[in-house]
């Protein structure tokens, strides 16, 4: 793991409201919405900047980012039910609650 | 329901009945040919890959795994490598992801943006797959969807749904039926259905109707 | 910034699934072939075309086939990237639809 990557593994975080043009594949259901971090996927183009013909580059980090079903709904799912989705490092933010768990390590 | 990935050419319409995109589509290959951008042989080439792409690649891959547990072990650590080993050319996907069904866990994968799919392997994704209604669906109410393929799952089984929605591509390893034991390989594949490789349901019982 | 129409994940309104499946038609798999063999040759990229897909109305997102939405997704980049012109396009369809009956 590389020293520009933000978040590792079990790390909580959200899922930034970004609403600007573009061609963005963080679908809007889970804007806003908070996770934790299951895996890292490592470095790619950044597809926003592909779309438009340009080279993609610097590579971003991407992750895979894990969220309980009745978090992202607000409803109850069945309790143990999760949803994955690969998000860009730069649509991700530590959540609240890590935050203040950074004084404990 | 055939799983076959081979491009049968069924009955076509009159070319003057197509729609207005089907038709343009001609137009298009032929400037696009003329123009030198692409050539009569691209195009059969890249007719003849999708041919020889179908589940029967990622049947047979699953049913070695479940037989050879270190092959299995290999297909999850480096599934390209594991499909190298079986002749399956998976080179055309960015980043190959298997994702282990167990007694406690099902997968299911679906791209809400559009419809990523692990064509490299599995060939085309099926019609349901793309629609509107299983992109709508599958991530906020997966057990509904399970149900109508025919799972139907108690709430101690965790259910985990990714959503395809970068270069990674995701197949499923169904869990192995029952009374499967010293089954050989051939007749394993034969209960590895496409749709369980995407996690909408379980493979096929060993035990006929 | 308004949801993209292609952005629907947890929409609501969805009905069952429809699970039967057709045959690819010759234009289906000339549209599948092509999307592929601009990509092998670095022509455009599978991003590009998403994006335009993105960009078209959405009327038309929801109303077209899979393969339709290609073809259109097709044309655009190449008319944008100006390797074709819509008359061009247009000219060509023309002769053919001669050939092909077209009243």
């Amino acid at each position: 793991m590389n020293s520009a990557t933000q978040f590792k593994p079990g790390d909580r975080v959200t899922v930034k409201f970004q609403d600007r043009p573009g061609h963005l594949r963080t679908p809007w259901y889970i804007r806003g919405k908070s996770g934790w971090i299951e895996q890292v996927h490592g470095e790619f183009r950044n597809p926003e900047s592909l779309a438009f013909g340009h080279d993609g580059l610097p590579k971003k980090t991407l992750y895979l980012v894990a969220f309980n079903q009745s978090d992202v709904w607000g409803r109850t799912a069945a309790p143990k039910d999760k949803l994955l989705v690969d998000i860009y490092e730069h649509w991700l933010e530590s959540s609240a609650q890590e935050r203040e768990e950074v004084s404990h390590e | 329901m055939s799983d076959a990935g081979n491009a049968e050419h069924g009955h076509d319409h009159p070319k003057h009945e197509l729609s207005h995109y089907a038709k343009r589509i001609y137009a298009i290959r032929d400037l696009l040919i003329e123009k030198g951008v692409i050539t009569e042989k691209d195009i059969q080439c890249q007719i003849e890959y999708q041919e020889a792409r179908s589940p029967a690649n990622g049947a047979n891959l699953v049913a070695r795994a479940w037989g050879d547990a270190a092959f299995k072990g290999r297909l999850i650590a480096d599934p390209k490598s594991a499909c190298a080993e079986m002749g399956i050319d998976a080179t055309a996907i960015n980043e190959f992801v298997v994702l282990e069904n167990t007694e406690s866990v099902r997968h299911m994968v679906v791209c809400t943006l559009c419809s990523c799919y692990p064509r490299p392997i599995l060939g085309r994704p099926p019609d349901w797959y793309k629609s509107f209604n299983y992109r709508q669906r599958a991530v906020v109410d997966p057990r509904s969807v399970m149900r109508e393929f025919g799972l139907n799952l108690p709430d101690d089984v965790e259910v985990r749904v990714h959503d395809s929605t970068a270069d990674i591509r995701y197949l499923i390893l169904p869990l192995r039926p029952k009374g499967t034991e010293n089954w050989s390989e051939a007749d394993l594949a034969k209960l590895v259905t496409r749709d369980s490789m995407i996690g909408v349901m379980d493979p096929l019982d060993a035990i006929p109707e | 910034m308004a949801r993209g129409h292609h952005d629907i994940g947890g929409l609501p309104g969805a009905g069952p699934i429809d699970q039967s499946e057709h045959t690819l038609s010759d234009w289906e798999i000339l549209a599948d072939a092509v999307n592929q063999a601009l990509g092998a040759r670095g022509v455009k990229r599978t991003d590009e075309m998403r994006r335009a897909r993105e960009e078209m109305d959405s009327a038309a997102y929801r109303d077209m086939t899979y393969y339709e939405r290609w073809i259109a997704s097709i044309e655009a980049i190449l008319i944008e990237k100006k390797i074709l012109t819509k008359e061009e396009i247009d000219r060509k369809l023309s002769q053919f639809e001669s050939k092909w009956g077209e009243p």
